[in-house]
C-alpha cells in the first residue's frame, strides 16, 4: 500500500460530511442544480467532487463497482483505507463510479417493484458541468430545468422505468449535479 | 470537548440514513426501509424525525421544532435542547428564520422557501395499514399501484357520514404513483404539501423514510362529486383575529366557556406584535 492512498480523507468527519450531504440532497431534490463539494481527494482521475461523495454515503456495507476508466490499483487502496467498501460486479453494486462511456447502465440493478429502492446509484465523472442541454422536468422543478447530461435516450429508458430506474450524480471537478429516476428528459 | 459525536448519532449510522433520504427523494412518496436506531426518548416522542434531523444537520444551521404548531411544549422543547446538547446549533423559534423544521402534526402558517427542510414525525407511516394490516400485502398494493381499497375507505366515510370525515392524515397521492400518508396533520396543511421547501419523513418505530422533493405534485384524494376541501374551525383567533389560520379550540372555564387560538403559536405571536388583536386580546395600555 502506498503512503497516498492514507491521504485525501475528511479532516473532521462529522462535520465535512454533513455539510457534503446537504450538497448532495440539494441537487438530488432539485434535479439541474449544480453545487459545490469538496473536502476528499483520491487518486487519480477520480474528481475533488465524487471523491467527496464517496467518503460521505459509501462504507463497508456499500458495494461500489468501479467501471474500467476508474478501476486502478490506486484507488481501489484509497477505497479500502477510508471506506472499506466491498468492490462487486456491476450486477450487485449500490454504487458505481466511472465516465459515462464505460458504464454499461443495463448492467445494473434497478430495483424490484416491491423494493425499487433497491437500486444502485451511479456517479458519473464529466469533463464539465453546465445548466444547459437537454431540458428537465419532474419533481424537484419549478418549471423545467436544463442540465449538460452526457445522453438522452438512455435517461428517458431509465425514467419509463419509474419507480424502479437508477439515480446519477455527475461530477465535473468540485461541482456536484444530480438526475434521479423520477425526472422527464427531453432534448433542447 | 463535547461528549457526543456531532447531532448525536455515530457516522456509519448518519451515513445508512443519509442514503435511506437520498432514495425517498428520488421515489417521491415511497416508503424507504431503514435500519432505525433506539434513540434516548420514547417511541412516539418523535424518533424517526429525530433521526432524519440528525443526518441533516450541519453546524450552520438553524433549528426550528414544533408540536401541534407550538414551540413551547414538551415535546418541541425536547428535542430543540436534544440537538442544542447534541449538535451545538442555532435554534429559533420563527419560521421564517430557520434553515431546518422539525414538525408533529403541522406545516408551519408562514410560507416556506427553496433553502428550508421540512422534517415530519410520522408514527404510521403506512396510509394503507388500517385497511390491510400486512405488510407483505401493502407492499405489494404499492408496487401494483392498487390502491382501490382506500378509495373504498373514503366511499364508505360518505355512505356513513354524507362526507369524507377523516380530518387529519388525510391520504394524498404524489406525484401521481404513490399514495402517501401525510402524518397526522390536519386536512387543512393538507395543500401546503405542494412545497418549495424539501419535505423528509421520518417513522422511527415503523422504520421508514420517505419524501417530497420541491415542486413535487400532491393531491389530496377525492370523489368528483365530494372534492377535497380543507377544514379549518368557523372562528377567528381570539387572540390575533387571523380567520385564514388553523385554530385549536380551548377551554377555558367550567362553564362551557371557550376560545379559539392559533395552533401555529409563532405565526400568531407575530401578528399580535405587529399590532393585529383578536378579541381576548388584553386591552391596549393607554400610555
Amino acid at each position: 500500500m502506498s503512503t497516498t492512498s492514507l491521504q485525501g480523507g475528511f479532516d473532521t468527519p462529522p462535520k465535512q460530511s454533513a455539510l457534503a450531504f446537504r450538497a448532495a440532497l440539494s441537487t438530488m431534490a432539485r434535479p439541474g442544480n449544480i453545487e459545490t463539494l469538496s473536502g476528499g481527494n483520491a487518486p487519480t482521475p477520480v474528481s475533488e467532487a465524487a471523491a467527496t461523495l464517496l467518503l460521505t454515503l459509501c462504507d463497508q456495507e456499500t458495494p461500489i463497482y468501479l467501471a474500467p476508466s476508474h478501476d486502478r490499483p490506486a484507488l481501489r487502496e484509497w477505497i479500502a483505507f477510508h471506506i472499506g467498501a466491498p468492490f462487486v460486479a456491476a450486477s450487485s453494486a449500490l454504487f458505481a463510479l466511472g465516465t459515462w462511456d464505460t458504464l454499461q447502465l443495463t448492467e445494473f440493478p434497478t430495483g424490484t417493484p416491491e423494493y425499487p429502492d433497491r437500486s444502485t446509484t451511479l456517479i458519473v465523472e464529466l469533463e464539465t458541468l453546465t445548466t444547459t442541454g437537454p431540458r428537465l422536468t419532474g419533481p424537484g422543478i419549478k418549471d423545467h430545468a436544463y442540465l449538460s447530461l452526457p445522453d438522452v435516450a438512455a435517461f428517458q429508458q431509465n425514467n419509463a422505468l419509474f419507480p424502479m430506474g437508477l439515480d446519477f450524480y455527475f461530477t465535473a471537478g468540485v461541482q456536484l449535479a444530480a438526475l434521479p429516476r423520477s425526472t422527464k428528459v427531453e432534448a433542447n | 470537548m463535547s461528549d457526543y459525536n456531532f447531532a448525536y448519532l455515530d457516522e456509519q449510522t448518519k451515513r445508512m440514513i443519509r442514503r435511506a433520504i437520498l432514495k425517498g427523494v428520488a421515489i417521491p412518496g415511497y416508503q424507504v426501509p431503514f435500519a432505525s436506531r433506539e434513540m434516548p426518548m420514547p417511541y412516539g416522542w418523535g424518533t424517526g424525525g429525530v433521526q432524519v434531523t440528525a443526518a441533516c444537520l450541519t453546524p450552520d444551521d438553524t433549528l426550528k421544532v414544533i408540536d401541534q404548531g407550538a414551540d413551547d411544549t414538551t415535546n418541541a422543547v425536547s428535542i430543540r435542547k436534544f440537538f442544542e446538547n447534541t449538535a451545538d446549533v442555532a435554534v429559533t423559534g420563527q419560521t421564517s428564520e430557520a434553515s431546518i423544521i422539525q414538525t408533529r402534526h403541522r406545516i408551519p402558517e408562514h410560507p416556506l422557501t427553496e433553502d428550508q427542510i421540512l422534517v415530519y414525525q410520522v408514527p404510521i407511516p403506512e396510509p394503507l395499514r388500517f385497511l390491510e394490516p400486512r405488510e407483505t400485502e401493502t407492499r405489494k398494493m404499492h408496487a401494483l399501484e392498487e390502491y382501490g381499497l382506500m378509495h373504498v375507505k373514503l366511499y364508505e366515510d360518505i355512505a356513513r357520514h354524507g362526507h369524507i370525515a377523516t380530518a387529519y392524515a388525510y391520504p394524498v397521492k404524489v406525484e401521481d404513483r404513490y399514495v402517501m400518508d401525510p402524518s397526522p396533520i390536519p386536512k387543512f396543511d393538507n395543500p401546503k404539501l405542494e412545497s418549495p421547501a424539501i419535505q423528509l419523513f421520518g417513522a422511527g418505530r415503523e422504520q421508514r423514510i420517505y419524501a417530497v422533493p420541491p415542486f413535487t405534485k400532491v393531491v389530496s384524494l377525492d370523489f368528483e362529486d365530494h372534492p377535497f376541501e380543507p377544514a379549518r374551525a368557523e372562528h377567528e383567533c381570539d387572540l390575533c383575529g387571523a380567520d385564514h389560520t388553523y385554530l385549536d379550540e380551548v377551554i377555558i372555564d367550567d362553564n362551557g366557556g371557550r376560545m379559539f387560538v392559533c395552533s401555529d403559536t409563532d405565526y400568531c405571536e407575530t401578528r399580535q406584535s405587529a399590532g393585529h388583536r383578536g378579541k381576548f386580546s388584553p386591552k391596549e395600555n393607554a400610555a
